[in-house]
């Protein structure tokens, strides 16, 4: 037996792997990272149980990777695949095949959230109860131990019955709960899943040599009958089931049952649940049963075949009250599916006398998108249930202040076991605390007498985010899956964190705070706002500092700090001698960093023995001496909304917030990352007026819109605060009026990208260019001021901006600003370009992904509106769906529209001939156009407010779609190349007047790094460890075979003028239009303060040929077909060799890489033969546009 | 009938011209086309190990900065060994090449740390390089470095590459040891199998407009081989390494005058780098078309014709050397120049 200290995704999949011959797969969180292990493993030839290498294969979504999975079923070959949430919800179809087949196959799942008023990738049942009814059994697990023992469990048990098998757990909760648990032999392996199993499925599999008919169509004559037929399999299930647990705990000591009970024999209250929550509530059971009360717990392992027997016969029969809790919520329902199932069992049993009473049964809801469950909760369901008439229907765990669902409890409660230490780190995203932990974790999971755990909060935002490390370690196995609510250790890995998040909150009483200061031991007390020194003071907290910044850019690893801030947690907490605890992370660095060179290893090691000198006991006086308060979270001008409801979610106390606090339907206010001010960056743009020539190429490029342009009059300059700048307008005909390129310091990223695209170097040869970063304090808050400042400057007039250029581009104002996006993103220059040009008529549909998430994922959203109160409606649906949600919106707006000008014709004398006819014969391709259509739909607006009648009321409920809306579908290329491949291929050849701009970063950025049908040939990706060997999908040229469809493919940093034109020309087509934009990404391994110069590469390489393909030119008898980029002028080498995902290759596999690097440059030959042959074509050539002409 | 055969580390060579580490080597191609234009070998440009060491930092911060730092996602590239492979390209190169050309290819390498050095001879020698160069090329910027410490690095490097290979090895070594003599034979000593006199160092340049300090890259000139042309031969006869001359070649003549001195090997890199790859054949029919003249049937017999040679004191030899010097820059230039 192997002690290990792993999460429960990595548990699962070390049995799935072993007991499959084909994982089919398709990532999404949290259960990606099975998908990725699995495949990890096949590609280093890690074998199953029977000396074969299981096959692992990505499909193009889950409804793929389940149509693949019944595929290699109905072969006979052992299958699995690995999903959540809205993946499992698309493997329902065929789960009904799969099941009505009586196939043996087993799914994990990492329980996730369903999207319905939000997406959420958090943890709850939605999920595995909307597949409840499919004929799949459900077996679920509540800690990592069990994820990897009852995966075994499934696979021996759906061989046995075949019926196929959901195995899950609580998404993040258990998938990223790493534990320390027994790992399972082969041997036990092969003893539970013997041979004679699988020659028996693959006996039932389809063959030629003994060939039968499977999927038929059946009528109303047989098909009742054919679906009562499996009914023993199902009665025998829940036997099987059990047998196999029985045959484990003899194997491994460990014991399950179908249900089990836990508490006072003669318990009065007894709660039933499943998952995770089962772990805490039985924790909760011991602490209250010592205090003598009389409760208990029943926890359901098997939820279908739903074993109603078993289930009444481990109720006590002293049970007078029965509370069901169920992890997920089913609107409009009698009450949710465990709860109902429930009520049947023991009614039915009452019914017919297997039990002499009946007992209350209430239901409750807990836990949903990984809400905390606690032992307070717990205890808080057990008062409720001693109520005289207990609640039904309730909830735990909430402030439900409109339906007045909520329980009360005390949320302080803790019943942890004092020998078990507990340790809380707070940290940043990109400092290592997280993984530093995870290695912490694992380094005293090492010792044979101690256990370990560890759990990870990440916040919201993909740059800049705070992480929250959660430990427990002791001599007794941990079964707490709740965060530590009382610390004896607290690491505040960014001083910073003080001031936004409740760090101190966590201490308990005479425990450890240890800081990382970036200032001398003298200061670090003074450093300190008044609440924390206070809270410090009357915790009684010890006091460390360490300045790790500084040791680290001794080391040689500037922002690291993670090692370094292990080595104080080990020497601080005493875990461990120090000695050893330092040789043992020495040694987890070697485990660790070793295969990433010795030069890392060193650096790092070097960090460790530079830490103990460096780290400082601080003297705590006795009173508080600072004056500082902390920042307020939101500025007092914010808008109430955001001051009481956003402002609670950025500040971590989202958890307060009662049900009447939030939107009835998931609607949200725009624009309010404006409120945020994260200070992410000590670095921050500086604008150099002097030296500036006004080109708006800094602020095209900024992917945070941190940038800002206005020209004005001189006059507007009365007021302004000492060291605002500005420089004379370099404009002909404006002598008056001046310049000011505005940073919004406290949004910037310190991206770099601005001094990138900077052309001009102000002192000749220096490297100082007209926008530079700076570190200097003072610019972070001089810009604090100037902004206020710049924003009372009135914004610029559109009419007079001449946004063709990039030069005019950047006075238009930016309506997505301060996302939480990546620093340095390259995605997101284009939504900012896109709310720019068409911002206040512009609807966005939205694929999910990294731009969903860094678009839409509260507390703030970056979509935002102008003066007016115009700017980007916008929506996320689905994934798979975006393309089709995006044309559903176009479509009502063209319903709308057509409607509008009907009912506009009809009310003609009321509103005057004139107006009417201007409106409805109005072009509105130019801003000036639009603009004076707005105009006159305004006058409208005004003569309708004296005409009555239904014509008027109809007129007036649409009549700002007179003025031609811009609906717009973006995504990334996960959706457009794979999973909504079928839907957006659909609306390219729907004719329909539509807009689509797909960012391409050439892989699933969202969910990690794995491979799509854009990952480029030669590039290592997930999924695609060995390198990618199929040519990248020539989106551009199947779009432009339509012959109807406006196509561009664009790199802004290559070449803005042309991504500037296209989007114009894409948005003004009457017809749809794609535009493909190449957008670098964290996930190529680059520099991304270098990823400008990376996409002028890719052009200059032939990878990304920038060209476009206009129908309306082809229908003036001329070439469409534009070749914007000159011919290569570098080898594909000089480019790819730039990024670390094809680097990786070339150092792991060179001969692989020689080779593949060859047919990429092939391919990229090749492509440009054909593209310039097309550039160079007659008209006649290319297919026409054939729908009819509006008149 | 003229032979230009001759012995290098050991290795038989068909001649003694051998192109240097250069940019010249960047693709197997380039050196096809050196062999086709006739050297006797190629070193490959070097292999930094320094570089390896910053990329395999780079790449990991690139992977690391990402890691756990949102839900979503722990990381964004596959779990494989990334940086093992640090010096995967050049070795694959180095394999392309040996396997491309029939004339002997040998490893440059520039180590960092002794394991370094060992661990990437090896490398190199598992890769097919016939033999390695070893280039300790630095500029002891610290002042507080004693000449000795630096003399004595050279003679570890010498060891700990010896002990990692079977295929010979030559050091190339810069011209500024105040006893060079007394390196060489040290080096020799160690087991060293060639000495590559001497380096030349690409010293950064000042501009006086923009008031920068930037890299500079000037090809050399025939006045800089003297140095090398003197030690070579005082150190002929006088240490069992062979000896390569580096540094100003132009014509055939400067080959010529190396091989009189006592060079086994004469290298160039920048004459073939002003006038292509296919000067080297000039070079050689330079250097054919002397000793047909000259009537020397073979290069041994050319080789070290005026060396110092046994019994003759070096310091003589340099001293006669230098005042025939100062004798003649005064006929030419006059008195008063070469006393200021």
């Amino acid at each position: 037996m192997t002690r290990t200290t792993i999460d429960g995704n990595e548990a699962t999949v070390h049995v799935a792997h072993r007991l499959s011959e084909l994982c089919a797969i398709y990532p999404i969180t949290p259960s990606s990272t099975m998908a990725e292990l699995a495949d990890d493993w096949s590609a280093k030839g890690r074998a199953n149980i029977w000396g074969t290498v299981p096959t692992v294969i990505e499909m193009q979504s889950e409804g793929g990777a389940a149509g693949a999975l019944h595929g290699a079923l109905q072969g006979g070959a052992l299958s699995t695949t690995f999903t959540a949430s809205q993946g499992l919800l698309l493997m329902i179809p065929n789960m009904y095949k799969i099941a009505g087949e009586l196939t043996s196959a087993v799914l994990h799942v990492a329980a996730r959230s369903l999207a319905a008023q939000g997406l959420s990738i958090f943890g709850d049942h939605q999920d595995v109860m909307a597949v409840r009814q499919t004929g799949f059994a459900l077996l679920s697990s509540g800690s990592v131990q069990e994820a990897h023992d009852l995966a075994l469990v499934a696979h021996a048990a759906t061989l046995r019955s075949r019926i196929p098998f959901v195995h899950f757990f609580d998404g993040f909760r258990t998938s990223h709960e790493l534990n320390t648990i027994d790992l399972l032999d082969d041997a036990v392996l092969r003893a539970m899943v013997p041979e004679s199993l699988v020659h028996e499925h693959r006996m039932r599999a389809l063959s030629p040599e003994r060939p039968f008919v499977r999927g038929t169509a059946q009528n109303p004559d047989v098909y009742f009958q054919a679906r009562e037929t499996v009914n023993p399999f199902y009665a025998a299930t829940p036997g099987i089931v059990q047998e196999v647990m029985d045959e484990l705990a003899g194997h491994t000591g460990r014991a399950y049952h179908l249900v089990e009970y836990a508490g006072h024999p003669e318990a009065e209250r007894v709660v039933v649940i499943m998952g995770s929550g089962g772990e805490t509530t039985q924790e909760t059971v011991d602490h209250l049963v010592a205090q003598g009360e009389k409760v208990g717990v029943v926890r359901i392992r098997l939820y279908r075949p739903f074993p109603a027997e078993e289930l009444v016969a481990a109720i006590p029969a002293t049970a007078r009250v029965i509370g069901v809790l169920d992890r997920t919520k089913e609107p409009g329902s009698g009450g949710e599916p465990l709860y109902l199932d429930v009520i049947a069992a023991l009614s039915a049993a009452y019914s017919e006398g297997r039990i002499a009473a009946m007992p209350r049964v209430v239901g409750g809801r807990y836990g949903l998108s990984s809400k905390e469950f606690t032992p307070g909760m717990v205890a808080g369901v057990y008062a409720a249930l001693a109520a005289e008439r207990p609640p039904t229907g309730f909830t735990v765990g909430i402030v439900d202040d409109v339906s007045r669902t909520s329980i009360d409890y005390d949320p302080t409660l803790v019943i942890e076991d004092e020998e078990t230490l507990r340790a809380v780190f707070f940290g940043l995203g990109s400092d290592g605390t997280v993984g530093a932990n995870k290695n912490t974790i694992k380094i005293l999971g090492e010792d044979p007498n101690r256990n370990a755990q560890a759990y990870f909060v990440y916040d919201s935002k993909k740059s800049g985010g705070s992480t929250v490390s959660h430990l427990r370690f002791g001599p007794h196995p941990i079964k707490a899956p709740y965060l530590v609510g009382s610390a004896g250790f607290v690491g505040c890995h960014h001083f910073g964190l003080l001031d936004k998040l409740d760090v101190l909150g966590l201490a308990r009483p005479g425990g450890v705070l240890l800081l990382n200061a970036p200032m001398p031991k003298e200061e670090v007390w003074d450093a300190l706002s008044a609440p924390a020194q206070s809270e410090i003071l009357a915790k009684g907290l010890q006091l460390y500092a360490i300045d790790a910044d500084s040791v680290a850019r001794g080391a040689g690893l500037p922002g690291r700090t993670n090692t370094i801030l292990q080595t104080c947690f080990f020497a601080i907490s005493g875990v461990m001698p120090r000695e050893d605890a330092i040789e043992a992370i020495k040694k987890s660095i070697r485990k660790t960093y070793g295969r990433r060179g010795p030069e890392v290893v060193r650096r790092n090691e070097a960090a460790v023995d530079a830490t103990l000198a460096q780290l400082n006991r601080i003297e705590v006086p006795q009173n508080v001496t600072s004056q500082r308060s902390p920042r307020p979270v939101v500025s007092q001008e914010a808008p109430e909304f955001v001051r009481t409801v956003t402002a609670a979610m950025m500040s971590g106390r989202g958890d307060d917030l009662p049900v009447s606090a939030l939107p009835v339907d998931g609607t949200f206010p725009s624009g309010t990352t404006a409120y945020e001010k994260r200070r992410i960056s000590d670095i921050v743009a500086q604008w150099d007026p002097q030296g500036c020539i006004q080109c708006g190429n800094c602020a095209f490029v900024c992917p945070h819109a941190v940038l800002r342009s206005k020209f004005y009059d001189s006059a507007a300059l009365d007021g302004a605060p000492e060291g605002f700048e500005s420089a004379p307008l370099n404009a002909a005909g404006l002598p008056q009026s001046r310049y000011t390129l505005q940073v919004y310091t406290e949004d910037c990223t310190g991206c770099g990208l601005c001094v990138e695209a900077c052309p001009v170097h102000p002192i000749p040869g220096s490297t100082r260019k007209a926008i530079n970063l700076s570190a200097d304090e003072d610019v972070m808050e001089r810009g604090v001021t100037n902004v206020g400042f710049f924003e009372s400057i009135a914004q610029n007039e559109r009419a007079r901006v001449d946004f063709g250029t990039v030069r005019g581009a950047q006075f238009l104002q930016p309506l997505f600003e301060f996302s939480g996006a990546c620093s340095g993103c390259g995605e997101t220059p284009y939504l900012k370009l896109l709310s720019q040009l068409f911002g206040d008529r512009l609807t966005v549909a939205n694929a999910t992904g990294c731009s969903s998430i860094y678009g839409g994922n509260l507390p703030t959203t970056p979509w935002t509106r102008n003066a007016q109160g115009r700017g980007p409606a916008w929506s996320n649906s689905l994934f798979e769906d975006n393309a089709e949600f995006g044309l559903g919106l176009q479509i009502a707006a063209d319903v709308h529209t057509r409607l509008a000008r009907e009912r506009l014709a009809m009310l003609r004398d009321q509103v005057g001939g004139d107006l009417v006819d201007a409106i409805l014969a109005a072009p509105q391709i130019r801003e000036s156009e639009l603009a004076a259509q707005r105009t006159r739909v305004e006058e409208l607006t005004r003569r309708l407010e004296g005409v009555e009648g239904p014509v008027a009321q109809d007129l007036r409920s649409v009549a700002d779609h007179l003025v031609r809306r811009s609906v717009w579908i973006v995504g990334g290329d996960g959706w457009a190349y794979d999973i909504g491949s079928g839907g957006l291929d659909h609306v390219l050849a729907s004719g329909q007047n539509v807009n689509i701009l797909v960012m391409d970063t050439e892989v699933y950025s969202n969910t990690g790094g794995q491979s799509s049908k854009a990952t480029p040939i030669a590039a290592v990706a997930k999924f695609a460890a060995a390198g990618k060997s199929v040519a990248k999908k020539d989106l551009a040229l199947q779009a432009t075979a339509y012959g109807s469809v406006y196509v561009a493919r664009v790199a802004l940093g290559a070449d803005p003028q042309q991504t500037l034109r296209a989007f114009r020309e894409a948005e003004s087509y009457d017809g749809t239009s794609l535009v493909i934009a190449y957008s670098h990404c964290i996930a190529h391994g680059i520099d991304m303060s270098k990823g400008l110069e990376q996409q002028k590469r890719a052009v200059n390489s032939g990878h990304w040929p920038l060209m476009r393909y206009d129908p309306t030119i082809r229908d003036r008898g001329e070439n469409p077909f534009f070749l914007d980029s000159p011919r290569p002028t570098i080898p594909l080498s000089e480019y790819i060799y730039k990024e670390l995902r094809y680097r990786m290759l070339r150092q792991t596999a060179p001969e692989e890489a020689e080779r593949l690097l060859g047919l990429a440059q092939n391919a990229v030959d090749q492509r440009w033969a054909v593209y310039e042959e097309m550039a160079t074509r007659g008209a006649s050539q290319f297919i026409p546009d054939a729908r009819k002409k509006k008149s | 009938m003229t032979t230009l055969t001759t012995t290098y580390l050991g290795l038989s060579l068909r001649n003694p011209l051998v192109a240097s580490a250069s940019p010249l080597s960047q693709t197997t191609d380039d050196v096809r086309a050196l062999a086709d234009a006739g050297v006797g070998a190629v070193v490959l440009y070097s292999l930094f190990e320094e570089q390896i060491r910053q990329q395999e930092v780079a790449d990991y911060e690139l992977v690391a900065m990402h890691e756990d730092s949102f839900g979503e996602a722990t990381s964004y590239f596959p779990d494989v060994d990334i940086v093992a492979g640090g010096a995967t390209p050049y070795l694959r190169h180095l394999e392309n090449c040996a396997g491309a050309v029939d004339i002997p290819v040998i490893g440059s390498l520039n180590g960092a740390s002794l394991d370094g050095w060992a661990q990437c001879a090896r490398q190199m020698q598992d890769a097919g390089a016939a033999a390695i160069e070893v280039n300790p090329y630095a500029v002891p910027g610290d002042v507080r470095v004693a000449g000795a410490s630096i003399e004595q690095r050279h003679v570890e490097i010498v060891h700990a590459v010896k002990s990692a290979v079977t295929i010979p090895v030559a050091m190339k070594l810069s011209p500024f040891f105040s006893a060079t003599g007394t390196m060489c034979r040290e080096l020799d000593a160690a087991g060293v199998d060639g000495l590559v006199l001497f380096n030349r160092f690409l010293q950064p340049d000042i501009d006086i407009e923009t008031l920068t300090v930037g890299p500079s890259v000037t090809l050399s000139s025939p006045v800089e081989s003297g140095i090398a042309r003197t030690w070579i031969a005082i150190l002929r006869g006088r240490v069992k390494a062979s000896l390569a001359a580096t540094t100003g070649v132009e014509t055939g003549a400067d080959v010529v005058k190396y091989l009189l001195a006592g060079a086994d090997v004469v290298m160039t890199a920048s004459a073939l780098m002003r006038h292509g790859t296919g000067y080297a054949t000039t070079l050689l029919g330079e250097l054919t078309g002397w000793m047909e003249r000259k009537r020397f049937a073979s290069v041994d017999e050319v080789r070290g014709l005026l060396a110092l040679g046994d019994g003759v004191d070096a310091a003589q030899y340099e001293r006669a050397g230098y005042v025939a010097a100062l004798t003649h820059a005064k006929d030419m230039y006059g008195d008063f120049l070469v006393r200021s």
